[in-house]
């Protein structure tokens, strides 16, 4: 799909998956707001272009929508492909597409799990291969994944969820390290409890229940995380690599 | 396309597929070989590889996939690797030649 408005080149250029909703329609809101140009992916293009015609509202210098299922590898190299052809740069992959998956170990389906890693780990890995790729040639680049306060902590109930993010803190360390010579920074922000529809299944009694381990004493919202993946991108954030960076309200405290 | 233009992308892409690898991995033009192979001298290391497949797609205009990346091994092997995405070096064209002009 073309960009809704001609290219503005200075602008960075921003990729940001699971864009159609939660803490990644977040991130793209507060990209637009900084004139990025905006590519953005989910299944869903019908909400896509919803957020995409936000985005341009608040001042994204483009915003694209690339309907995509990212678990299907040979789609995601076609996405990657039309970014190329279309941008032939890269400045900052925000890897926000993730699912959950709330059951005890033996009721956890090894189907289930691996349809868990497909998409949380495969995924964002395939992301950070072909993003750097762009990002490579021009020394410079910021990939922000999507860890998780269960990932660093555990969750009883959340054993496949917590694997699949403590994965995502593992590539996050290790890519700082490989990339870091090439002038591309990979950190990662660690939400606690967010309010998005990944949650929206949790009780008020539950949500209570976990209120009392935040020191803020409440739970989330997704600009609260997106503010933090808004300074990742830039370069305020210049120094920062590597780090898993909780999101909270001192839940891991 | 007539021999001559086949003649100047043969030139062309050669020349460009030698000024990538030097620009890759910060070498003297003059030191890039068919021979050349990855892991050989300390410039093409693993860093540059990817640098250097950064470099190549943005020469030729395509995305490689992991495989091509892995089998990059030498020169002759992007050669080789490049002409399967349709990069025409010196060996396909002399090929297209013998097919074009050969005994009838």
């Amino acid at each position: 799909m073309e960009p809704a408005v001609a290219p503005h080149q200075s602008a960075p250029i921003s990729l940001v998956t699971g864009a159609s909703r939660g803490i990644g329609a977040a991130v793209a809101l507060r990209l637009a707001a900084l004139g990025h140009h905006l590519l953005l992916t989910a299944r869903n293009k019908l909400i896509l272009t919803t957020i995409a015609e936000r985005c341009l509202k608040l001042g994204a210098a483009s915003a694209t929508v690339l309907p995509c299922d990212l678990t299907d590898q040979a789609a995601v190299l076609h996405m990657f492909n039309q970014i190329k052809q279309q941008h032939q740069r890269l400045d900052n992959l925000v890897n926000a597409a993730g699912m959950m998956q709330d059951s005890v170990l033996g009721m956890t389906k090894l189907a289930d799990l691996q349809a868990l890693f497909s998409l949380n780990v495969s995924a964002s890995y395939q992301c950070c291969q072909l993003a750097t790729r762009l990002m490579s040639r021009q020394k410079s680049g910021n990939i922000v994944n999507l860890a998780s306060k269960v990932g660093e902590s555990g969750a009883i109930g959340q054993s496949a969820y917590a694997a699949s993010k403590a994965a995502i803190s593992g590539l996050t360390k290790a890519l700082a390290k490989e990339l870091g010579p090439n002038g591309i920074r990979v950190n990662a922000v660690a939400p606690g409890f967010i309010e998005t529809d990944l949650t929206a299944h949790y009780s008020d009694d539950q949500k209570q229940q976990l209120c009392q381990q935040i020191s803020l004493g409440r739970t989330g919202q997704a600009d609260e995380v997106a503010a933090l993946v808004q300074f990742l991108c830039s370069s305020d954030a210049s120094y920062l690599n590597g780090q898993i960076i909780a999101v909270d309200g001192g839940f891991s405290l | 396309m007539t021999a001559a233009k086949h003649t100047d992308l043969q030139i062309s892409n050669t020349g460009r597929l030698k000024h990538a690898f030097a620009t890759a991995l910060a070498i003297d033009v003059a030191r890039i070989s068919d021979d050349l192979a990855y892991n050989s001298i300390a410039e093409w290391d693993s860093t540059a590889h990817m640098l250097l497949i950064a470099e190549l797609e943005n020469c030729f205009n395509l995305m490689l996939d992991t495989d091509d990346i892995i089998d990059m091994s030498s020169v002759q092997m992007a050669k080789t690797i490049l002409s399967k995405h349709g990069v025409v070096f010196d060996v396909v064209f002399d090929h297209a030649t013998t097919n074009q002009t050969g005994p009838a």
